[in-house]
């Protein structure tokens, strides 16, 4: 076990808890400020990842590309919001659950209507493909870097909306408060559109960013989804700050342990068995991290008091 | 006289800044209504959640009938005799009113010790029936015990709220603004009945209605700013100078 | 209330009289399809305990079902291939007699649920939901890595697995052990909901300082209702393993867990009966729909959406209007 795999490891885990961000932000956001519980941000980040590979094929761009997954999942999301999810800010989860679920069903379904089941491929393009050489000699592939890098400057900006714009200041005071803002002038109702597309894009550019590394495919963003759960139930709800740090643990306990515990276990066990109650440990670690969380703080890291 | 069934310490506890309650001493004895008054936002609900053991206090202490309940929770102290009624209703309003007194009288049978049945019709117990309708008839609102609790006045709700602690025969009460709602009549009802009750148990009573209040208060603690400043008997908070000040302003008591 | 007697009454006897026309008619895809009613319902029932009782809107009971399955599946496939399962401190080679496959499916799910349910109800709200979630997604990749059991393809089961004195091969014959476990189930849960412990659960959904306030212990109440709907869920699986003669992580992922819920809310949440009137109408619609669209679900999805936003009492409510609160 070299010093670079583990490096390496550790980037990949990076850029895996970088995506998950993407996909928490929104979430998180949506329920500080709307108190609701979406599980339809998943087909959002589908939404993203089918528009980029629809409009790649067509135009041989990945930045169209990628301005095409944020266009389409942000217009999803506004018009998901518009015609749906509005109607919900005022029902119990248990509605919104189920709304959610249902939203999922059309997304789901309908994209396969469109598209067929067979997953599309999007391709990384010539600039980015290929690996690199960062110091101290790892070679790495350029792609996940530039995602790691595209993440982190996301979420960069969005740390900089919410804490020095006016639009971050109604976004925090709607969390705080949801007459305040009423009282303050802003109109809700935009506010909230715009906060549900926001998220929207943001998970549809993940979508788009990991659809160039695993497939395209009718379904992908429901594994995510439940990840992003776990993120945020680690790092509290509505605590952006919280989804970074959850994101980060989950990325890296996640991958660092699908690679090493089997190996740990190889240690005191056969090869075989190893590789087989390693990965089935490996697969359930972030959930026994979560529970772990959660005895300490059931209100997650960054929560306030759940 | 014999031991407080309530005493309070030193009690503090802190929101940011405000200081929702600062360094509160007070106790309740067998056989009197103690009432808490103070002006809105001077921390009489967060005092009242310490004691019924919804908040834990910053510093301070709390006992029950001698005993430090300061770690217990709100079930614990329930257990233990303490019967509390809300000022914003807490019952459960999809049930009937009699429900919620069962709902009581169960809660008394497991503090016994008791279990809860998993098969057997509850409200064909008539054992719980009947403390149920005992306490309901008390309060007088017998009449009322098949309504659905959702369709009740707020009045009545009030009445419930007291009939629930009551099937709970707790040792002492702590009550949030009973009065609330009820209207001339009512109120005049519910004082009378408090009269009573207090040697049954001890009251510490949060009310707004100043002529409940000192018709029926041995005594009376002044809540301002989360500090207690002064407690007496009903004449001497009238003429205590500072309450005049610090609470009352210009208004004149009757 | 008496209304809604009579419907109930008429659903269960509309579960009995299909199938058995069914069987007159020699037509047994029919008696699998009520069969397969009757188990879904059953898993609804079980979730019902916790979601309309106990309000506890749980994402994960999927892992119920799933753990039904899969105690189906391993005891099973231990019997045909005459593998011992362990043997210490005796010898057990797993077992094709149903009573004992329902008995270790209801005990492992309910061990999960308390151990889930201890964990997640620290929290509430969309805290728990996203815990249970995340529980029975985590049940749902361990299912998929552990190949010991098939893994990803999950397991096969030759024979269905014995009843004693019934030839549970004869669909009717199935469908009647299934039909007779959900009566039995519906009668346990009508019980106890009237219970002391119903009202207590009850009324801690409705008000939760309420309970803590006349001394009883929500947390306490909410994890037995969570144990119990949990073994029920498990059961179900158990069964629906046994009709498939299959369990595979399909029985555990978060779909599962959204269709049983989808039962329970098809029908009306909190009533006995509603997710009877569910499952039959999912699988009706899983059935015509799928015969006309494979995109069924899109249907299944608008209707879903339909119901949560204008008509929230479910179709019980819609056909019988409010229920009256409980005698």
């Amino acid at each position: 076990m070299s010093l670079i795999l583990i490096l390496e490891q550790v980037l990949n885990g990076l850029q895996f808890g970088v995506m998950l961000f993407l996909m928490a932000a929104g979430l998180t956001l949506v329920f500080g400020v709307m108190g609701l519980i979406n599980l339809a941000h998943g087909a959002l980040y589908m939404v993203g990842a089918f528009a980029a590979a629809a409009v790649a094929g067509w135009t041989g761009s990945f930045v169209l590309a990628l301005m095409a997954s944020l266009a389409a999942a942000a217009a999803a999301g506004a018009l998901v919001e518009v015609t749906v999810i509005r109607r919900l800010y005022d029902r119990d989860h248990l509605d919104q659950v189920l709304a959610t679920f249902a939203l999922i069903l059309i997304f789901s379904e309908g994209t396969r209507w469109l598209f067929g089941s067979f997953p599309l491929f999007l391709d990384v393009p010539s600039y980015l493909s290929g690996p690199v050489m960062l110091p101290g000699g790892i070679q790495y592939p350029l792609y996940r870097l530039a995602i790691i890098v595209i993440g982190l400057v996301v979420g960069a900006g969005l740390f900089w909306l919410i804490a020095r714009t006016r639009i971050g200041v109604q976004i925090r005071a709607g969390e705080a408060d949801r007459e305040m803002i009423a009282a303050l002038g802003v109109d809700i109702s935009k506010l909230y559109t715009l906060v549900f597309a926001l998220g929207a894009a943001l998970a549809g550019l993940a979508g788009a960013l990991v659809g160039a590394i695993q497939s395209v495919q009718v379904g992908m963003g429901e594994p995510v989804l439940i990840l992003a759960f776990v993120v945020i139930v680690i790092g509290g709800i509505g605590s952006i700050k919280g989804a970074l740090v959850g994101a980060l643990l989950v990325g890296l306990t996640d991958t660092l342990g699908g690679v090493f515990l089997p190996r740990l276990f190889s240690i005191v066990m056969e090869p075989a068995a190893a590789a087989s109650v390693g990965a089935s440990l490996a697969s359930m670690l972030i959930y026994i991290l979560m529970a772990a969380v959660l005895l300490v703080r059931p209100s997650g890291l960054f929560g306030g008091s759940a | 006289m014999t031991d407080p069934v309530l005493q309070v310490h030193n009690l503090c506890k802190s929101f940011g800044a405000l200081k929702a309650s600062n360094d509160v001493s007070l106790d309740l004895r067998p056989g009197e209504i103690h009432a808490l008054i103070g002006p809105n936002g001077a921390g009489k609900s967060t005092l009242i959640k310490q004691i019924s053991g919804g908040l834990t206090p910053d510093a301070g202490r709390i006992e029950v009938l001698g005993r430090d309940v300061t770690a217990l929770d709100t079930v614990a102290r329930a257990r233990m005799g303490l019967g509390r009624t809300f000022q914003i209703s807490s019952l459960a309003m999809e049930f009937s009113v009699l429900q919620n007194a069962v709902l009581g009288a169960l809660g008394a049978r497991r503090a016994r010790g008791g279990r809860l049945g998993l098969f057997r019709n509850v409200m064909k117990d008539t054992a719980l029936l009947d403390t149920a309708h005992e306490s309901l008839a008390r309060v007088g609102l017998e009449t009322a015990a098949q309504a659905r609790t959702a369709d009740l006045s707020h009045g009545q709700r009030r009445q419930l709220e007291v009939a629930v602690a009551l099937t709970l025969k707790p040792r002492l009460f702590l009550m949030d603004e009973p009065m609330a709602g009820l209207g001339a009549s009512g109120s005049k009802e519910l004082t009378g009945f408090l009269d009573d009750l207090r040697r049954e148990a001890p009251i510490l009573l949060v009310e707004h209605d100043m002529d409940a209040v000192f018709a029926l208060a041995d005594r009376i603690s002044v809540l301002v700013y989360g500090t207690v400043i002064a407690t007496g008997t009903a004449d001497e908070i009238r003429t205590n100078p500072e309450v005049r000040r610090a609470y009352l302003g210009e208004e004149e008591l009757t | 209330m008496g209304r809604e007697r009579v419907f109930n009454a008429a659903m269960l006897l509309a579960l009995l009289a299909v199938p058995l026309f069914a069987w007159g008619l020699d037509e047994p895809f029919i008696i699998t399809l009520a069969t397969k009613v009757a188990i879904l319902a059953l898993a609804g029932v079980g979730l019902n305990i916790a979601l309309g009782l106990g309000g506890l809107v749980s994402l994960g009971h999927a892992a119920f079902f799933g753990i039904g399955g899969y105690a189906m599946g391993i005891l099973a496939s231990h019997a045909q291939n005459y593998e011992p399962l362990f043997s210490w401190p005796f010898l057990f080679e797993g077992s094709n007699q149903m009573p004992l496959i329902w008995l270790v499916a209801v005990l492992a799910s309910a061990a999960a649920a308390l151990v889930i349910g201890a964990l997640s109800l620290r929290t509430s709200g969309v805290y728990f939901i996203m815990i249970t979630l995340a529980f029975g997604q985590m049940l749902y990749y361990f299912a998929i890595s552990w190949s010991a059991y098939g893994g990803e393809d999950g397991l096969s089961i030759w024979v269905r697995n014995e009843m004693p004195g019934l030839n549970t091969l004869d669909p009717i014959q199935f469908f009647a052990v299934t039909f007779v476990i959900l009566c039995l189930t519906l009668w346990f849960a009508a019980r106890l909901a009237q219970s002391a412990f119903g009202l207590a659960l009850s009324a801690a959904r409705q008000s939760q300082e309420r309970v803590e306030t006349v001394g009883l212990t929500p947390f306490k109440l909410r994890l037995m209702a969570f144990v119990i709907s949990g073994a029920i869920t498990g059961l179900a699986g158990a069964l629906f393993a046994d009709l498939n003669r299959f369990v595979s992580p399909t029985m555990l992922s978060w779909h599962t867990s959204g269709e049983i819920m989808i039962f329970v809310i098809l029908g009306g949440v909190g009533r006995l009966y509603g997710p009877l009137v569910g499952a039959a109408v999912y699988i009706l619609l899983e059935h015509l729909l799928g015969g006309i669209s494979e995109y069924w679900q899109i249907f299944l999805g608008l209707l879903l959406l339909g119901m949560v936003l204008f008509a929230r009492g479910g179709l019980i409510g819609a056909l019988l209007g409010r229920e009256v609160a409980h005698d």
